[in-house]
């Protein structure tokens, strides 16, 4: 049965299947990479039991990421906890979005918010219909919950069996992690239909800004504090961009 | 003071998933809260990135990570799998290490 170009009407409902197999994709996927999460964090000095708690309770890989490597490189403690925040604040929109599409009852939202990340919150937008968003939601969270903690523990536990992470190269996987954390972003604004060129768009001069800021304030700022000025670059770029199109 | 670190974030971040699915999407739908929100998380990561690349100690160097970050970013440009992209990182930054002692 093929579509008659004149058809009208919803597109016909995506098969569970499908879903199903695409969400543990992601799921399964993403989930192996806890075991760089567990090996980076002890690494950083972290013992097992605080690697597995981060994630079993933070569960979001960039704070995680955010905060070992701040832990790591020498800085305080809750100035490493302020840049981990500010890269969860990212998920209270990803819930905005999902709370209007998935449509959850109120008793279910603060079991279902502790899956409220970039890879479930990406199968869900990507599903034509509510049933099958509830269906990616729930199975991509499931799956990359289980997976990220089991593989998080297995790579705490190698990480001594490793000896000096930066021997084996480990110390730059968190940069690779971050870096294609933000590719991803910087695909995703492409995607929202006004495709402006990319000198006009706020993301890469934002990117840029913030990691010359990082590096300048390095030498003369406490560790920590540099990932803290990194974050103005974001308001400052968009008062910047304003001021200009208020000239123009 | 680590674990305290680690309750701060896991209390703030679970807190930020549950307001997003809880609030009335009117009070977070503002243009410039969405701009914000959506800058921030690249700013910091793109600062993450240069500290953790380029930073030893408070000093900004470069080495062989800047080498791994390169193969990651190669390996982003054709399209590679996430793990794919980080295994670039880790075994070209190992390798440029053995090689250059």
């Amino acid at each position: 049965m093929t579509a008659s170009p004149t058809q009208t009407g919803p597109p016909p409902p995506k098969p569970r299947a499908a879903v199903v197999r695409d969400a543990l994709g992601v799921g399964i996927t993403v989930g192996l990479s806890g075991f760089v999460f567990g090996v980076t964090s002890s690494g950083a000095g972290l013992s097992v039991a605080q690697t597995c708690a981060l994630s079993l309770l933070v569960f979001t890989g960039a704070s995680q990421f955010a905060l070992v490597g701040a832990i790591g490189a020498g800085g305080a403690p809750f100035a490493a906890a302020a840049g981990a925040l500010f890269l969860g604040a990212r998920n209270a929109f990803y819930g905005l979005r999902l709370s209007q599409l998935l449509a959850l009852p109120a008793a279910v939202r603060p079991l279902a918010a502790q899956w409220v990340i970039d890879e479930t919150s990406a199968v869900a937008l990507a599903q034509p219909d509510r049933a099958a968003a509830r269906l990616g939601f729930t199975v991509t969270g499931v799956s990359l919950y289980l997976g990220w903690n089991v593989t998080t523990l297995l790579g705490a536990l190698g990480a001594s069996a490793l000896g000096d992470p930066s021997a084996w190269g480990l110390d730059a996987a968190g940069p690779a992690v971050f870096l294609a954390l933000l590719a991803s972003m910087m695909r995703g604004g492409n995607s929202r239909g006004s495709w402006r060129r990319i000198r006009e768009r706020p993301e890469p001069v934002t990117a840029l800004a913030a990691a010359v800021l990082t590096l300048a304030s390095l030498p003369i700022l406490p560790a920590g504090v540099p990932i803290l000025v990194a974050a103005l670059a974001a308001p400052a770029v968009l008062v910047v961009n304003r001021r200009r199109r208020d000239l123009s | 003071m680590i674990w305290a670190a680690i309750a701060l974030v896991a209390a703030g971040c679970y807190a930020v998933k549950l307001l997003g699915l809880s609030v009335p999407a009117a009070v977070l739908e503002r243009p410039m809260v969405r701009r914000l929100a959506a800058l921030v998380p690249i700013a910091t990561l793109a600062g993450l990135i240069a500290l953790q690349t380029f930073g030893e100690g408070r000093t900004p160097v470069v080495d062989a990570r800047a080498a791994g970050l390169a193969a990651a970013a190669a390996a982003l440009l054709l399209r590679a799998p996430f793990l794919v992209v980080v295994a670039a990182a880790v075994v070209v930054t190992a390798a440029v290490r053995a090689l250059t002692g």
